[in-house]
C-alpha cells in the first residue's frame, strides 16, 4: 500500500463556507478572478491557472427531497499520477516520494498542455497564458515544514483533514461506517488510487462532474502507455522551480 | 448564550431557528456537527433552505415573521400531550403562581392597553401575593388563575390548523419538529436552541426569544449541559459592547437613569426587591455596583456627599426612547448637529437607507472612525447626493484593525479572551481606545479653558488610562475589574483584610459606600490579583461536561452555564448524571461555578436557582416586557395578509410607529406583493466594509443578488442570472436573480405567498459593479422592547430590469466552463405543491 500523506474530505461536514478556497489563494498569493454572479453562489465558475480549488455547490433532488451538496474540488494527487506519466519529464511534473504530492513546475511550459489536461481523470490542470500548467501542490512548502495545507488548516468543521495516509484511510473508513447508518449509499471515492479521499452520502456525480475518475475520454491513453513503458528511473528533484 | 459553544457538542437535539449558523457562525456549526456525529438531531426551521438546512436532519420552512405561531404551537403541543418536565416546571418556574384576577387577554390585547400611547399600563400583570408579599401558588396547577392554566388557555388558540395557515408550514412538518424536540423533556435528553437575527429583527423580536425560553423551561432544558437558549451574536465582541453599555443601560446592565431619578437614593429605590427568604435576588446588590461604577468614573471627585457624582451622569427625559431608529429620526428632523460614528456603516446597515443617508446630510459635522472609506463617511458623494448642497463636515479617522491592538474580546458565550497585538497600526491609524483618549483630552482642555454649559461631567472624570500619552489596555481592564480604594480591616463578605490599591477579587466584594471602584461589575474577577484571567489558555474540561473553565474568563464569576443550579433536582443531584454541570456533594457544589454558592432549595438554607429573578424562579409569565407577559403573534408591519388570523390586532400594538415623510409603508398592496427578507452570507461581513475591499471574497460573492423560487421566476418571467429590480415603498435596487429550489412559496391563509431573499452586504462605493444595500428597501420600524429594526419581513416587488442588459464580457480564462450558469432543475411536483 502506498505510504506518504493523504487528505480526507468529509463532505458530510462541509458547509461550503469556502474558507478553503480563499485560504488556498491567500497562501499561494493567487490573484482573484473577475467574476459575476451567474445565478449561483458557486464562484469562480471553474478551476483556472489562478484557482486551484473551487467549492462546488449543487442543488439536487434526491428521493423527492432537496439536497444542497458541497464538494471542495481540487487535485487528487493520484497514487500513480497519469499527468506525470503523460509528461514523462520529472523536471516538469513529478511525484514527491515522501509525501506523494504531485508537483507541477515552471517547466510544464514545455509540455503539451492539452495532453496533460486530458490525461487527468479529474480534469484538474489548467494552462496559463504562457502555456505553464498549474494546480494544487498539496501546499508542499507548508507540509515540508510540518504545517497542514492551508485549506485544511482553515476548515472550521473538520471536513478537510490531512495526515499520514494510513491514518486518513482509517478515519475515512470510520466515518464511512458512521455515515452509512444514515445514508446507505455513502461511499469513499477512488480511495485506493488518490491521496484526496472524498466521502459522499449520495451518488458522486451529483456533487461534481469529475467527482470520480472518468472512464471515458480520460484514463490511460496510448501515448501514456508508451511513455510509461519507456520511462527510465530518474532521481526526482525535490526542489521547486 | 446561556451555555457555551463547546457545550453545543453534547446536545441530543439542536433546534436552529432564526439562524443560519453554517453560513454566519461557522465555528458554532462545528459544534453542531460534532453533536450530530454523536447521534444528535439537527432541526433547522427557516424561510430559506440554506447551507445550515443542507446539514440538518430535519428542515422545515416557515414564512418570515411567524416564529411565535410556530413556537406557540409547540407550547400547546407540549402541554396538551403532557410532555413537559413536570418536576422542573413546578419547582423552578412560576407555573404555579396565581396571577391577579384583573389580568386579562382579549382579541390580541392584554389588560391595560392605551391605544393613544400605544403602550400598556402593566398594573394588572402581577401575581396575587400573601401577607408577606410572597406570590400565592397552586402546586396542583389546577387553579384557573395560575400561570400554567393561563398559558394553556393562551396557546390553546395556536392549534395546528391555525399555525399552519399562518406560518405556511405543512402540518406534518410542524408535528415532526414538535415531536422531535419534545423528546428532550426527559431528564436524560437535552435539547438546545440556537438563534440569531432571524429571531430578533422583528417587531416581536424579544417575544420570539421569550417563546423559545418558555419551551426550554417547559422541557427542563435551561441550566443543563447541551441545553439552553443560545444567541449566536453577529459581530465579534458585540457581546462585549452589550455588556459595557447600550443606549438604555450603564455598564453591567444597570438601568440608565432618567430625569425623575434625580438623586442616587431615588435611583437605588428602583432596586429589585424580594420578600421571599428563599430568593437570592442578586439584583438586590445593584446599589454596590452603581456606587463602585461612579467611583470608577469620577475617582476622588466622587464622594458620599455628592452622591458619588451621580448628578454628573446624563439622564434621559422621562419616557424618552433613545434607540437607534429614534436617533436617526431625530437626525433626519434636524435635531442633532453632530454624530460620532465608530466602527459601523449606518448608510448601509440602518433600515430605510434613503432616510438614513438624508439624515446624515442634515448634520453640521460627523466624525467617522473606521478602517476604510465607507458609504457613511462618503455619503455626500453617494447616489442622488449633490455634494455642493451638503453642509455636513465629515472627518474620517483611520482606526487600527483587531490585529493591531491589544485587549479583550468577549464571545457569544460571555467568555472574554485576551488578544495580543501582532503589529503596529499602519500609517496614522490608531486603536479605538487611543482615539477616544486623545479626543477626551482635547475636549477636556477646551472645557477647562472656555468653561461651557455643564463642564463638571468632563472635568471631574477620573482619566488615568494613558502612560506617556499611550492608552494601556491592561490599566483599563483592571479599572473594569475594580479596586479597593481604602484599606479594609475586615471585609463584610469574608472578614479578611484588603489593602488600598489592590484589585478586588470579584464583584462579591464590591461595596456601596465608596470604598471600592468597578468599571463593570460583570467583568469583576476577570483581572484581579491572581492575574489576567482572560489570557488563560488551559484546555482542561470539567470531568462531566464539555466546558473549559481555565480558558479565558466567562462572566459572571467564570460561570460557563448560567442558571446551572436548575440542572440539579431540589436536593442538588444532577437531573442528567452523564452530563452533570454541577452537583451538591453534601457540603458544597462541585463542577462549574454554581449559580450562587447557596445550598440547593430542598436543603436547610437552600435557595431557588434563578437568582436574577426577584421571585427566584424562571418566568413562564413574564410581566417585564412592553408588549405582554405571554408572547402573542402579530404580523410584521408590512405583511401579505389583511387580517391576523389570531386577533384583530394586525401588528404589535406596543411598537412605536414612525410617520415622517420618508417613513412609507405598504401592506397588502398589489404593488409590493412579495415578502422580502434580508440576511448575510459567509463570504461577506455585515455591510461588507471589511470584505468588499477583499478581492478573494468579492471573487466568491461578487454582486448583489436576490433569491426567488422557480414559481415566482416563472410568474415574473425572470430567468436565473437575470438582472432584476427589487422595489419597496422606500426605494429600489438592482440584483442578480438566483432562481432556486431552495426558496419555496408559502401557502398562507389559502393564498400563495412568495419570498424574495436579499443579502445586505453590498454598497455603492466598492466594488463598482456590486450593487447597493438592500436596506434601501427595509422599513423604519423596530421591536417593541429593544427597537431592533424589522429587517427580516417586509414587502417588495421584483421584476426583470427594464434597461438593456449590461454587457457581460466573456472571461478568457474560463474557457473550460463545463458547469457555468447552472439552471436549477425543476422540482418534482410533490415538492412545489404544498
Amino acid at each position: 500500500m502506498a505510504e506518504g500523506k493523504s487528505f480526507f474530505v468529509d463532505t458530510a461536514k462541509c458547509t461550503a463556507c469556502r474558507g478553503c478556497q480563499v485560504a488556498c489563494k491567500q497562501w499561494k498569493n493567487l490573484p482573484a478572478e473577475k467574476t459575476i454572479n451567474r445565478g449561483t453562489n458557486e464562484n469562480p465558475a471553474d478551476l483556472s491557472f489562478n484557482t486551484y480549488k473551487v467549492v462546488r455547490m449543487r442543488e439536487e433532488i434526491v428521493d423527492g427531497k432537496l439536497k444542497w451538496l458541497f464538494f471542495p474540488e481540487q487535485c487528487r494527487h493520484c497514487v500513480e499520477p497519469p499527468c506525470a506519466g503523460m509528461a514523462d519529464n520529472p523536471a516538469a511534473i513529478f511525484k514527491d516520494e515522501a509525501t506523494g504530492a504531485v508537483i507541477f513546475t515552471a517547466k510544464t511550459k514545455g509540455l503539451k498542455a492539452k495532453e496533460i489536461i486530458e490525461s487527468c481523470p479529474y480534469n484538474i490542470p489548467r494552462k496559463g497564458k504562457d502555456g505553464t500548467l498549474a494546480k494544487c501542490d498539496m501546499c508542499f512548502d507548508r507540509v515540508q515544514n510540518g504545517l497542514l495545507p492551508a485549506c485544511v488548516k482553515t476548515c472550521p468543521t473538520g471536513a478537510m483533514n490531512f495526515g499520514e495516509r494510513k491514518e486518513m484511510l482509517a478515519l475515512a473508513n470510520k466515518r464511512l461506517g458512521e455515515l452509512k447508518k444514515v445514508y446507505p449509499g455513502a461511499m469513499l471515492l477512488n480511495a485506493d488510487d488518490v491521496r484526496v479521499i472524498y466521502l459522499v452520502a449520495y451518488k458522486p456525480e451529483l456533487y461534481c462532474k469529475y467527482a470520480v475518475a472518468s472512464n471515458s475520454g480520460f484514463g490511460i491513453t496510448r501515448q501514456m502507455a508508451l511513455a510509461r513503458m519507456f520511462r527510465p528511473i530518474r532521481n526526482i528533484p525535490l526542489r521547486l522551480v | 448564550m446561556t451555555n457555551s459553544y463547546t457545550d453545543i457538542g453534547v446536545s441530543d437535539c439542536i433546534l436552529i431557528m432564526g439562524s443560519n449558523a453554517a453560513e454566519n457562525h461557522p465555528i458554532a456549526m462545528k459544534w453542531v456537527l460534532r453533536a450530530q456525529e454523536k447521534g444528535g438531531t439537527i432541526i433547522h426551521v427557516d424561510p430559506r433552505f440554506t447551507r445550515t438546512s443542507a446539514k440538518a436532519d430535519i428542515y422545515v420552512s416557515m414564512r418570515p415573521g411567524t416564529d411565535i405561531p410556530f413556537l406557540g404551537g409547540m407550547i400547546k403541543y407540549l402541554i396538551e400531550k403532557d410532555l413537559i418536565f413536570k418536576d422542573y416546571v413546578l419547582n423552578y418556574t412560576n407555573a404555579s403562581f396565581i396571577v391577579s384576577e384583573k389580568f386579562d387577554f382579549k382579541d390580541g390585547l392584554f389588560s391595560g392597553y392605551n391605544p393613544e400611547k400605544r403602550a400598556y399600563d402593566k398594573a394588572t400583570w402581577v401575581f396575587e401575593r400573601d401577607e408577606k408579599g410572597i406570590p400565592k401558588r397552586d402546586d396542583t396547577l389546577q387553579n384557573p388563575g395560575c400561570v400554567y392554566q393561563l398559558m394553556k388557555k393562551h396557546y390553546a388558540r395556536y392549534d395546528l390548523d391555525t399555525v399552519s395557515s399562518i406560518t405556511g408550514t405543512p402540518k406534518a412538518d410542524l408535528i415532526k419538529v414538535y415531536e422531535t424536540f419534545a423528546t428532550t423533556g426527559k431528564p436524560d435528553r437535552v435539547g438546545t436552541m440556537l438563534y440569531a437575527m432571524g429571531w430578533t429583527q422583528h417587531t416581536v423580536g424579544t417575544q420570539n426569544i421569550r417563546a423559545a425560553s418558555m419551551i426550554q423551561l417547559l422541557l427542563g432544558n435551561v441550566g443543563m449541559a447541551g441545553g439552553g437558549v443560545n444567541a449566536l451574536r453577529g459581530e465579534s465582541n458585540v457581546q462585549g459592547i452589550t455588556d459595557m453599555f447600550l443606549y438604555h443601560i450603564l455598564p453591567g446592565y444597570l438601568p440608565h437613569p432618567n430625569a425623575a431619578l434625580e438623586n442616587l437614593e431615588k435611583y437605588n429605590a428602583t432596586t429589585p426587591k424580594t420578600s421571599d427568604p428563599m430568593s437570592v435576588n442578586w439584583w438586590g446588590n445593584r446599589p454596590k455596583y452603581i456606587a463602585s461604577l461612579l467611583k470608577s468614573f469620577f475617582g476622588e471627585n466622587a464622594t458620599k456627599e455628592n452622591d458619588f457624582g451621580y448628578g454628573w451622569l446624563p439622564k434621559f427625559d422621562v419616557g424618552q426612547n433613545a434607540s437607534w431608529l429614534n436617533m436617526f429620526d431625530e437626525m433626519f428632523n434636524g435635531k442633532l448637529s453632530g454624530f460620532i460614528c465608530l466602527g459601523m456603516n449606518p448608510a448601509c446597515s440602518s433600515p430605510n437607507s434613503e432616510k438614513t443617508r438624508k439624515a446624515l446630510a442634515r448634520l453640521d459635522w460627523m466624525v467617522d472612525i473606521d478602517l476604510f472609506e465607507n458609504e457613511t463617511s462618503s455619503f455626500w458623494k453617494g447616489p442622488g447626493m449633490n455634494p455642493k448642497k451638503i453642509k455636513t463636515e465629515v472627518f474620517l479617522l483611520p482606526a487600527a484593525s483587531s490585529v493591531e491592538k491589544e485587549g479583550s474580546i468577549t464571545d457569544s458565550a460571555r467568555t472574554a479572551q485576551w488578544r495580543y497585538k501582532a503589529c503596529d497600526p499602519l500609517g496614522e491609524s490608531k486603536a479605538d481606545g487611543q482615539i477616544i483618549h486623545e479626543l477626551y483630552m482635547k475636549v477636556k482642555e477646551l472645557y477647562a479653558k472656555g468653561g461651557g454649559a455643564f463642564p463638571d461631567p468632563i472635568l471631574k472624570l477620573k482619566w488615568d488610562y494613558a502612560k506617556d500619552g499611550k492608552v494601556d489596555p491592561h490599566g483599563v481592564t483592571k479599572e473594569i475589574n475594580g479596586y479597593f480604594l481604602e484599606d479594609i480591616a475586615e471585609h463584610p463578605v469574608d472578614k479578611k483584610a484588603y489593602k488600598k490599591g489592590t484589585l478586588v477579587p470579584n464583584f462579591v466584594f464590591l461595596l456601596a459606600d465608596g470604598r471600592t471602584s468597578c468599571g463593570n461589575w460583570l467583568y469583576s474577577g476577570g483581572y484581579n490579583e491572581t492575574g489576567n484571567m482572560m489570557a488563560r489558555r488551559d484546555k482542561t474540561p470539567i470531568p462531566t461536561a464539555n466546558i473549559f473553565p481555565k480558558w479565558g474568563y466567562s462572566w459572571p464569576l467564570n460561570r460557563r452555564i448560567i442558571y446551572n443550579r436548575a440542572s440539579v433536582d431540589p436536593n442538588g443531584n444532577p437531573w442528567d448524571p452523564k452530563r452533570a454541570v454541577i452537583k451538591w456533594d453534601g457540603s458544597k457544589w462541585v463542577g462549574d461555578v454554581p449559580d450562587n454558592a447557596v445550598p440547593p432549595m430542598a436543603l436547610p438554607n437552600g435557595k431557588y436557582p434563578f437568582i436574577m429573578k426577584p421571585d427566584g424562579v424562571a418566568s413562564l409569565f413574564g410581566p417585564g416586557l412592553a408588549d405582554g407577559p405571554f408572547p402573542e403573534h402579530y404580523e410584521p408591519l408590512e405583511c401579505p395578509i389583511v387580517k391576523n388570523p389570531l386577533s384583530s390586532q394586525r401588528i404589535n400594538p406596543a411598537t412605536p410607529l414612525f410617520s415622517g415623510e420618508l417613513d412609507k409603508f405598504a401592506t397588502c398592496d398589489p404593488r409590493f406583493p412579495f415578502v422580502g427578507t434580508t440576511y448575510r452570507v459567509t463570504e461577506h461581513w455585515q455591510t461588507g466594509l471589511m470584505t468588499r475591499y477583499q478581492p478573494w471574497l468579492v471573487e466568491a460573492e461578487p454582486q448583489m443578488f436576490c433569491e426567488l423560487s422557480l414559481d415566482l421566476a416563472k410568474l415574473k418571467g425572470i430567468k436565473n442570472g437575470d438582472r432584476v429590480t427589487v422595489s419597496s415603498p422606500r426605494g429600489k435596487i438592482w440584483a442578480i436573480a438566483m432562481v432556486t429550489n431552495r426558496i419555496k412559496p408559502f401557502n398562507v391563509a389559502d393564498q400563495i405567498v412568495h419570498l424574495v431573499g436579499l443579502p445586505w452586504h453590498y454598497g455603492w462605493l466598492v466594488p463598482k459593479d456590486g450593487g447597493d444595500s438592500s436596506n434601501i428597501l427595509t422599513p423604519t420600524i423596530g421591536d417593541a422592547n429593544t427597537g431592533i429594526p424589522e429587517f427580516k419581513a417586509f414587502m417588495v416587488n421584483v421584476s426583470k430590469e427594464e434597461r438593456p442588459k449590461v454587457e457581460k464580457k466573456p472571461d478568457p480564462k474560463a474557457k473550460a466552463k463545463p458547469e457555468a450558469k447552472p439552471e436549477p432543475k425543476p422540482a418534482p411536483k410533490a415538492e412545489t405543491k404544498k
